[in-house]
């Protein structure tokens, strides 16, 4: 049941989606975000759509996986569009309705607003899609080091998170094993309501806590004997290096982004 | 030969609960490894064989007496990454000392912490898997290997370092007859041909066949030191020690309290075949 689990999203391939440099595709998503916020007409989001349906089809990530991606948020969509609908105060009213009022701004937030968001989480979606959670990390790293002036532990952070995600294997088979040797001396996960399957968790919780702690003690002693001494003098086996897709993909970014906010001004 | 690690009198102390007398796991060590050799360390649990081996390159640092690596005293703090690179450690569960979701990154931790280029690190990475027969496994998942390969490319992360001497603390405990047997075999090679000094701990006694050297540790202090032969004919004395012998070792000691006259330093199963062959043929 636990092998079902597939976290960080990541569908391997070798699509130029896939070869841009990290730092790249976390610099796009960025001036996505930032376009989509602008955006304020139909041009704009057209235009945005279009340049997210070019990427999806350069990146061979199936709609089906993209449109999946959105579940999670479904609520906070219908919400959003609800309380834009109704709650947005208009100059003319297209429905009325006892205290339930549509006006035509509403209606237009609200088509816009659900758009936005599902343009939003598609996009992002779509990077992590098509890049490995490492290289995701490795690539935060080098963008955020100017950080590391104000004493933000960029280094730190990314060794963290790399080492978290090495070890989500190692415990969910854990987990597995933790819950088989207590399902052979009789507990039971699967019936009673909601709090008696929350208590029953406990006692999977606190050995596979306690081992982590063990484990996380004897990998830091594994780290010291291999030399780590933090981020200071590091040098890496893969090198992040732009390459001309990078530079040109960059651009294109930009100038859309500069393209959307321009547009917008015109109220597009 | 010059010797790569000398230990003075070596004493180690965990620390205890308030109140307690803190309990000594080394009680005075004296000893040299040379350069170059395959050194087992036996004893059972508690004996202050583990411990022994993480005072080697300073995970733990002695309580009295001292302990030089290549003449480096390892409680001088400047001295520690020196001490580390030249002494390499393997520990006992593999799953606990890879650091990388990939095999090729793991393997390059050690030499990117040391700040060595790009190209060397390749080089040193594709090198340290050859050398550990893992070539093969470059980007493949760790946790996707069996024990024995998971335990071969922590020792690749360890060669990688370009260390003098390696530690297996415990190294092969986990692992099943075939993975133990491919750690062995991979570390015998090391030794071989790199020259790299081999310090094994273990209670297997079957592992201490090959060895240039065994010390058997009791209570914290080395109670038997000398060639294979020579510390497993002491039947007795292990015995007492609560250690078990070779099979070939303790077959031929039961030979002997029958009567028949047969050598006990015969440790491979060769050697032993023919010697009891002889026997029979004498009679």
């Amino acid at each position: 049941m636990l092998k079902d689990i597939t976290l960080g999203q990541y569908f391997p391939g070798n699509t130029i989606a896939h070869r841009l440099d990290p730092r790249t595709k976390i610099l796009l998503v960025v001036l996505y975000i930032v376009a989509l916020f602008c955006a304020k007409g139909i041009v704009t989001y057209a235009l945005l759509a279009a340049c997210l349906a070019i990427c999806v089809r350069i990146s061979h990530v199936g709609l089906r996986q993209l449109v999946r991606g959105l579940k999670p948020v479904l609520f906070i969509m219908i919400f959003t569009g609800i309380l834009n609908l109704f709650f947005t105060p208009g100059t003319r009213y297209v429905v009325e309705w006892g205290f339930l009022r549509i006006s035509d701004t509403g209606l237009y937030n609200a088509v816009f607003m659900v758009l936005r968001i599902m343009l939003l989480i598609m996009g992002t979606f779509l990077m992590t899609y098509t890049t490995s959670p490492i290289s995701l990390t490795d690539g935060l790293e080098r963008l955020l080091n100017w950080m590391k002036r104000f004493r933000v532990p960029v280094h730190e952070l990314a060794m963290m998170m790399s080492i978290a995600l090495r070890f989500i294997p190692t415990l969910i088979e854990e987990t597995d094993k933790i819950m088989s040797a207590q399902k052979a001396r009789g507990a039971d996960f699967e019936s009673g309501n909601l709090v008696q399957k929350a208590k029953a968790m406990i006692p999977i919780l606190v050995p596979l806590f306690i081992s982590a702690f063990r484990r996380a003690d004897e990998l830091a002693t594994a780290m010291e004997c291999r030399c780590y001494h933090g981020g200071e003098g590091r040098t890496r086996l893969h090198v992040l290096r732009y390459a001309p897709r990078d530079i040109i993909a960059l651009c294109l970014g930009g100038a859309i982004t500069v393209g959307v906010v321009v547009l917008s001004r015109f109220g597009l | 030969m010059a010797e790569i690690i000398r230990t003075e009198n070596l004493q180690y102390a965990y620390p205890a609960e308030e109140g307690e007398a803190p309990f000594y796991a080394l009680r005075g060590v004296d000893t040299a490894i040379e350069k170059g050799s395959f050194v087992v360390v036996l004893g059972h649990n508690g004996s202050g064989k583990s411990t022994f081996a993480k005072t080697l390159n300073a995970v733990l640092l002695p309580a009295g007496g001292k302990v030089y690596v290549e003449g480096m005293d390892t409680l001088d703090e400047n001295l520690l990454l020196a001490v580390r690179r030249t002494v390499g450690m393997v520990f006992q569960n593999p799953d606990n000392q890879i650091v990388a979701n990939v095999v090729e990154e793991d393997v390059a931790f050690a030499p990117e912490n040391l700040g060595v280029p790009p190209e060397e690190i390749r080089r040193r990475v594709d090198d340290a898997l050859a050398a550990v027969g893992m070539s093969e496994f470059v980007t493949h998942a760790p946790h996707l290997l069996s024990g024995g390969q998971k335990q071969r490319i922590a020792i690749a992360g360890v060669i990688a370092m370009e260390p003098e001497c390696i530690v297996l603390d415990e190294a092969t405990a986990m692992l099943d007859p075939v993975g133990r047997a491919e750690v062995l075999s991979t570390v015998h090679r090391l030794n071989r041909e790199k020259g790299i000094t081999v310090i094994l701990i273990t209670h297997h006694m079957n592992e201490a066949e090959d060895a240039d050297r065994v010390l058997v540790m009791d209570d914290g202090k080395v109670v038997m030191d000398g060639p294979p032969q020579a510390v497993f004919t002491r039947v007795e004395e292990l015995r007492s020690m609560g250690l078990t012998v070779p099979d070939t070792v303790d077959l031929m000691d039961r030979l002997r309290h029958h009567g028949v006259d047969v050598p006990l330093d015969t440790l491979h199963v060769e050697e032993c075949a023919d010697a009891i062959a002889a026997a029979f043929q004498r009679n």
